[in-house]
């Protein structure tokens, strides 16, 4: 199997190019970049075509676009570009076409700086563009799962026809690991049916995103919650970490899921029953991970890089049957092993046990 | 008994819902006219703004996207670049492509996108009630320039199909008008030149018809017809902008 040592970012366009996407639509915006200058160089020779568009509000409409023929198609980009895409989303939704957005999520408000964030997290899972719309968001926590689960957005946004938006951080994107460039498992996608490629042999076919008689209006809103219920039934995904004898819970996704591992490590080897859940898909959110710990759990910290965001997930993942507390960094800080361990062993006054 | 007048192929059996007088009907009628003659119902792809022209997708029979309010454009480059062997076209109104889709409908010029646009000028936003557009003429009265539009507030009229004519990629521009048969007929003639051109692949094709908005006008469908030819024809500039040959040191 091939295995190479490339940046996080790259893996996310060597995975799209392994997936068969054909067409990649963009507008540079550090810390994405690279996913785009690394299609641009090897998309052709897989006889696909990268695009520049003139900003960020015409790339997501041209994979609109091509989203429509029925092909693979995935842009990119950071923050304030993704805000950009918020309009686009929206129809992709409402189109119910199959698209990969990436957001290597950095540092904002505003312009922001360039450093890891998740301060994306509302944007991206609660909607952000206008509607009661939902995306599939996976979040992958080091260079494999960006490789693994880019593949795996492709195939799920075919599946449900709906957009899937992959949300990482400047620190994934930027790092260096060692990956393996798994083959994409053959899987049963339902066709293409809806498609707009000329309608050569059959009747015409039109994809829009509007209805102005209230009553198909509401019937397709109706029809939209079924579909973004069956997501949710179906495709909560999850890493459960020690979490079977756990007293105490750390929560955290992304950079911060990986960072939180190294605490529980450390908790367990003093004695104390610390465990993890990593959400995957942080929409949906895996409520179901909660599910066995409600009465056994004492407290939780929620991980993020940001003011706090998904400890309101949390907190109803949880209802409100234990305390949730946040340790958070932000504008492109990261923390530490130590400083969450420090915080979370005050937080709980968790104590090794004495030696027998 | 031979029937002697009925609905081009390229249109399908419904009944249009443009208002009483409306140029939106002829122009359509036009284009469904020049699909069926050039055989390419089958292989096209349209894609219709918001607007009242956002109901074309009902109208012509060939598939059809319905895009974002100025997008349609950049939709149509998404459907152009993975279908490149298909004729792909956008209809859209001036307030579409020369308001919120500005940079788009200069960008696909520039790419010398292989697509053909279609922009209905009715000198207002039809479908919002009649507020100004870029294309309003000076001191024109609209629901947002109830004084008459004033170019030294709120800037001129742009001309787009000027404007794009300047550009390399466009290989052919034409500024044509529905208000007389003679017009129609070389309305007609430029849609049809707009597809050919996409059909041989020489660059972005642009077509901006001036239309009537008898219901945001205030006007009679008659009226309409006389205030298009004595307000708007003189301020656009009419005709073939750009010709392919000159489009073709591009290539
Ligand atoms: C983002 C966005 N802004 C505003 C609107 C409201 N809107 C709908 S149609 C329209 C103007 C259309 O005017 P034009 O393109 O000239 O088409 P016409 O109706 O005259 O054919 C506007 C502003 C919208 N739908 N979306
Ligand atoms: S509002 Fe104006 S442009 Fe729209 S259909 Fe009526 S007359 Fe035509």
């Amino acid at each position: 199997m091939d295995k190479r040592l490339i940046k996080g970012n790259e893996a996310i366009a060597e995975a799209a190019i392994r997936a068969g996407c054909k067409l990649f639509f963009g507008y540079p915006i550090t810390p994405s970049t690279e996913i785009m200058e690394y299609l641009a160089k090897h998309m052709p020779k897989a006889g696909g075509i990268v695009l520049q568009g003139e900003d960020e509000v015409a790339s997501i409409n041209m994979c609109y676009g091509a989203a429509a023929t029925g092909a693979r198609v995935m842009t990119a980009s950071s923050s304030p570009g993704f805000s950009l895409k918020q309009e686009g989303l929206s129809y992709l939704a409402a189109a119910e076409l199959p698209v990969v957005v990436v957001n290597v999520n950095r540092t904002g408000p505003g312009l922001g700086g360039l450093g890891p964030a998740q301060s994306d997290y509302f944007q991206c899972t609660k909607g952000g563009g206008h509607g009661d719309y939902r995306l599939i968001v996976l979040a992958p926590s080091k260079g494999q799962e960006l490789y693994d689960y880019t593949m795996q957005a492709f195939d799920l946004a075919d599946q449900y026809r709906n957009p899937v938006l992959i949300l990482a951080d400047g620190f994934l994107g930027q790092m260096m690991e060692p990956i393996e460039f798994k083959e994409r498992p053959q899987l049963e996608l339902p066709d293409k049916d809806w498609k707009t490629d000329g309608c050569r042999g059959r009747s015409k076919r039109k994809i829009a995103s509007y209805a102005l008689t209230n009553e198909i209006g509401e019937a397709h809103c109706l029809y939209w919650q079924t579909k973004y219920m069956q997501i949710k039934e179906d495709e909560q995904r999850w890493e459960s970490f020690y979490t079977d004898d756990a007293e105490y819970l750390l929560v955290g996704y992304g950079t911060c899921g990986r960072i939180a591992k190294s605490v529980v490590l450390h908790a367990r080897q003093q004695g104390l029953k610390l465990g993890l859940i990593r959400p995957i898909t942080v929409w949906p959110f895996p409520e179901k991970a909660f599910a066995p710990c409600l009465n056994t759990v004492k407290g939780i910290v929620t991980i993020e890089l940001n003011a706090g965001q998904m400890i309101e997930d949390v907190q109803l993942a949880v209802q409100c049957k234990m305390p949730v507390h946040l340790y958070s960094r932000q504008g492109g800080m990261l923390p530490t092993e130590g400083e969450i361990w420090e915080y979370v062993s005050r937080v709980f006054q968790l104590t090794p046990p004495e030696e027998e | 008994m031979q029937n002697v007048f009925s609905r081009p192929k390229g249109l399908t059996e419904l009944p249009f819902h443009y208002c009483p007088g409306c140029t939106h009907g002829i122009i359509h009628r036009l284009i469904g006219e020049v699909l069926a003659e050039l055989n390419i119902i089958e292989d096209t792809i349209g894609v219709a703004p918001v607007g009242c022209a956002g109901f074309s997708l009902d109208f012509f029979s060939c598939d059809f996207v319905g895009a974002a309010h100025g997008r349609a454009q950049a939709v149509a480059t998404g459907i152009k670049r993975a279908l490149p062997e298909k004729l792909v076209f956008t209809y859209q109104g001036d307030g579409d492509i020369c308001a919120i889709g500005t940079s788009h409908a200069i960008h696909v010029a520039a790419r010398a996108e292989k697509i053909t646009s279609i922009m209905v000028n009715n000198a207002v936003f039809g479908m919002t009630g009649g507020q100004m557009a870029p294309t309003t003429l000076d001191g024109q009265i609209t629901t947002t320039s109830p004084y008459g539009r004033d170019c030294n507030v709120v800037g001129s009229p742009i001309d787009l199909p000027k404007i794009i004519a300047t550009m390399q990629g466009a290989a052919y521009v034409a500024a044509v008008s529905v208000d007389s048969p003679k017009n129609i007929l070389a309305a007609k003639k430029a849609i049809k030149k707009g597809f050919q051109v996409q059909q041989a692949g020489l660059g972005f094709a642009f077509i901006s018809i001036l239309s009537t908005c008898p219901t945001n006008w205030g006007l009679s469908p008659v009226d309409s017809i006389k205030w298009l030819q004595q307000h708007m024809l003189p301020v656009y500039q009419m005709g073939e902008l750009k010709l392919p040959e000159e489009g073709r040191n591009h290539d």
